[in-house]
């Protein structure tokens, strides 16, 4: 500690930053650019969650009380691209760029200027696809999934939502090499590839699926835009194309895009648990491999969206057998997590609390995803509330609460103060509640045959939908508690020693809370990496 | 320091609270689970379903029970000391990987048999094509001659405009009704060409166990076969996004004994080639006048 407080010491006189809007216009130091993806992500979680809050009012009784159906279609399509693309993407970006130089030993990100590039071209993407709310024939309304034909017949919001994508795909695919190529040039010396902490590996391979699959979602929005404009007929049967091809080519993208949004999740909650367990991660290779193999599986899967198209007999067997396989390193992982907890010595401040929820509720998302799998019975489930039950599951327990959970445990880290965890806890408790009201009737409504994206619903699926809505409400306002006890802890926050939380181990650890500007401006020791090293 | 009980007990009574609610009212809470349905595919989903899912209950009462037997055992407030050696045991991991492939095996061979039965697209009786458009069905049974729309009924049109003043639950299966069902006999293996004329629709009913994409451009074959004992009339709507009125084109499909459709066929057929130019057929009338023989 002295080692790293001396460090600090000298590293003061170096600590030039630009003030003023500079700082943040120009910015390329890590930790601001981090700062800022965090806060766009924030910003976005409450606009996406605003329209999330207009489905569920809808959506509350049957009849059409407040929107009229193209608005409503307008409001789950946004919904979806605002919190895939604006929220959680960029909420993951922000936590690798203050974390990864950090936890590999490293001063800033390899490529400053890029990473400035990178999130700069967000505010702009959002701007596009927001203002598309305000164009004549409103905003996008064909889903996320932008299946021609019908994304074909958007009005003015089309070409708007297609450039949207376009840059939003440039912006993660800026992020994802800056990401690999910090990881593989600025290691410090003793930081061997498997002494990496698993959020560092998870994020890498998030980084090489999104440098494999964003070019090819921007492929297919692009032959969408030529058929639109251009005459060409790649998705139009009669002039020889195929709207299904569209399909293939997108979930080729969205498929492993789902993993992209998932695995940082995975790194962070292997990162807590064996901090508030007081014992190293069990079985960290395993760990590693298993995240490797979910990567690759996440590649040959992605017509399992699309079991009701119409596929021969034995791709549909192919696509059944190798989803279901994606449940064995999936399950790899549960294991290793709760053998983690086995016989270690457990405490519950909020981030231990965030990861908890989502080892169960993430656990309940993967018994459904397997269920989907199983063609014959997608057949029932496919396009009902049950899959909108699934992926929330997947998605907000999981790649949500993720996000949360590393926000509370690195907070410290990042300001040099501690939170109300008191507040965090009641954060906690009321949105690990409202979830499950939220989206636990969706498994009901699905399976009794409720279809999804409908404005109204026939009179027997009142109930559930009543109890979703609440669940909605609540959890929506629940979350208006995560800001302000950030805002609290920077304003108020007493001040935090480096070592935060009684169990953490890793490089981020050794350094002063706040760490300083330049994260290591001198290389870690090797003795201080092994020491970090978690296993 | 920890903090942990005041909110939690809380939440939980929330949780309790709106649980309490739920088991006061009555109707649609009880509609939990899949419909086994009316044919035997259907039923054959729906016992894959069952089975799948009961296979998933052992497996998390087993995982969580582990989980919460560490939550409340090896907790710092009980004084548990970490056992910081326990990093990797080969034999567990081993058995924790090969285990669930054997489940999965478990599971897939049924769900392939299934499958495999579903593609049996031989052996049809009675060829009817179905068009989605939007928003609405064409029903066209190529050997008769016989083709006519299907839309959402008026009474639910009305009732589903905007602050229409009109409480759904006073209009006879709201969203769930149309003019002119589709017609088709008990004990009949039913070939379906489902296409889409405009975007993607989808066409299901849940009780046959049936869902297939109606895509423009292109034929999807689907079939089904309603147990002789079961007429009647099945409910279903478009399952694939397709625009603004997507929640508003469901699926009637009235189910009639051989005779009985054998006779509406020929009245059909007949009455077509008395009016030249495409009327709507009176024979099928309204959803709720038309009723199980």
């Amino acid at each position: 500690m002295a080692d790293a407080h001396a460090h600090d010491a000298t590293h003061e006189d170096h600590d030039h930053k630009p003030h003023g809007w500079r700082r943040w216009v120009f910015a390329t130091n890590h930790k601001d650019i981090g700062t800022m993806y965090l806060i766009f992500a924030c910003t976005m979680f409450f606009v996406g969650g605003a329209m999330a809050m207009i489905i569920r009012l809808e959506l509350f009784k049957p009849g059409m009380q407040f929107v009229d159906p193209q608005l409503f279609n307008s409001m789950t399509t946004m919904h979806a691209l605002v919190m895939i693309f604006g929220a959680v993407m960029p909420a993951w970006t922000g936590l690798a760029n203050w974390m990864i130089p950090m936890q590999v030993g490293a001063p800033d990100m390899a490529l400053p200027r890029l990473n400035n590039f990178s999130f700069w071209i967000l505010p702009f993407a959002f701007t596009l696809l927001l203002s598309s709310l305000f164009v004549p024939g409103g905003a996008p309304a064909g889903g996320w999934t932008m299946y021609p034909p019908l994304v074909l017949q958007n009005g003015a919001s089309f070409p708007m939502l297609i450039f949207a994508v376009h840059m939003m795909g440039a912006s993660s695919i800026l992020g994802a090499i800056n990401v690999v190529v910090t990881i593989m040039n600025l290691r410090a010396p003793g930081m061997a590839l498997l002494r990496m902490p698993l959020f560092v590996w998870t994020w890498l391979i998030t980084a090489y699926l999104l440098i494999a699959v964003m070019p090819v979602l921007a492929g297919a929005v692009t032959m969408l835009l030529t058929d639109h404009f251009f005459g060409t007929t790649f998705f139009t049967a009669a002039g020889g194309g195929d709207p299904v091809m569209f399909q293939h080519i997108f979930w080729f993208f969205g498929h492993p895009e789902v993993y992209i949004m998932i695995l940082p999740a995975f790194g962070i909650v292997s990162e807590i648990i064996p901090t508030f367990s007081r014992k190293p991660l069990f079985g960290y290779e395993a760990m590693v491999y298993a995240v490797a193999s979910i990567a690759f599986l996440s590649f040959i899967v992605w017509a399992h969206h699309m079991f009701t198209v119409g596929m021969p007999l034995a791709a549909q067997l192919f696509f059944m057998l190798s989803t279901m396989l994606i449940a064995v390193p999936t399950g790899v992982k549960v294991f290793n997590w709760t053998a983690t907890m086995w016989k270690g010595s457990l405490s519950f401040e909020p981030p231990m609390l965030f990861a908890l929820a989502f080892l169960f509720l993430f656990t309940i998302g993967g018994f459904s995803g397997l269920m989907l799998g199983i063609v014959p019975a997608d057949y029932q489930y496919q396009d009902t509330y049950f899959v909108v039950a699934h992926f929330h599951y997947v998605l907000v327990p999981g790649a949500i609460f993720g996000i949360m959970a590393g926000v509370y445990y690195w907070l410290p880290k990042w300001t040099g103060k501690l939170y109300d965890q008191r507040l965090a806890t009641w954060h906690f408790w009321l949105s690990a509640v409202f979830v499950n009201v939220l989206f636990f009737p969706q498994h009901f409504l699905g399976l009794a045959g409720m279809p999804r994206r409908i404005p109204d619903y026939a009179v027997q699926f009142t109930d559930w939908n009543m109890v979703s809505s609440i669940g909605g409400f609540g959890f929506g306002l629940a979350q208006l508690l995560f800001p302000y006890i950030i805002w609290k802890c920077v304003r108020s926050g007493a001040p935090a020693p480096a070592r935060a939380w009684e169990g953490a181990h890793g490089l981020e650890w050794e350094l002063p809370s706040p760490a300083p500007y330049h994260s290591w401006t001198e290389a870690p020791s090797d003795a201080l990496i092994a020491k970090g090293a978690s296993h | 320091m920890m903090i942990r009980p005041r909110p939690a007990s809380y939440a939980l009574a929330l949780a309790a609270a709106l649980g309490a609610l739920a088991a006061h009212a009555e109707s649609g809470w009880g509609q939990l689970n899949m419909t086994p349905g009316v044919t035997q595919i259907s039923r054959k989903i729906y016992d894959l379903h069952m089975e799948i899912f009961w296979i998933c209950v052992v497996i998390a009462v087993v995982v969580f029970g582990v989980m919460i037997w560490s939550l409340v055992k090896f907790r710092k407030s009980k004084g548990a000391i970490p056992d910081v050696t326990l990093l990797h045991n080969s034999k567990v991991e081993f058995i924790w990987t090969v285990v669930p492939v054997a489940i999965l095996v478990v599971m897939a061979v049924p769900a392939a048999k299934t499958l495999v039965e579903i593609e049996d697209t031989t052996k049809t009786e009675l060829t009817i094509k179905v068009t989605g458009f939007q928003w609405g069905w064409n029903y066209d049974y190529l050997d008769d001659g016989v083709s006519y729309f299907s839309h959402l009924d008026r009474a639910s049109d009305h009732a589903r405009a905007l602050a229409s003043g009109i409480d759904p639950n006073t209009v006879e299966h709201y969203l769930l009704n149309v003019d002119h069902p589709l017609v088709v006999p008990v004990d009949t293996k039913v070939r379906l060409l489902v296409t889409g004329a405009d975007v993607i629709h989808s066409w299901w009913v849940p009780a046959f166990g049936v869902k297939k994409d109606a895509i423009p451009g292109f034929v999807n074959e689907a079939w089904f076969k309603v147990d002789t004992d079961k007429p009647g009339l099945y409910r279903g709507q478009c399952a694939e996004l397709c625009g603004r009125d997507h929640g508003f084109m469901p699926i009637v499909v009235d189910v009639r004994s051989k005779a009985d459709f054998a006779a509406w066929l020929k009245a059909q057929a007949a009455q077509k080639q008395a009016a030249a130019p495409a009327a709507p057929p009176p024979g099928a009338a309204t959803t709720t006048a038309t009723t199980a023989p």
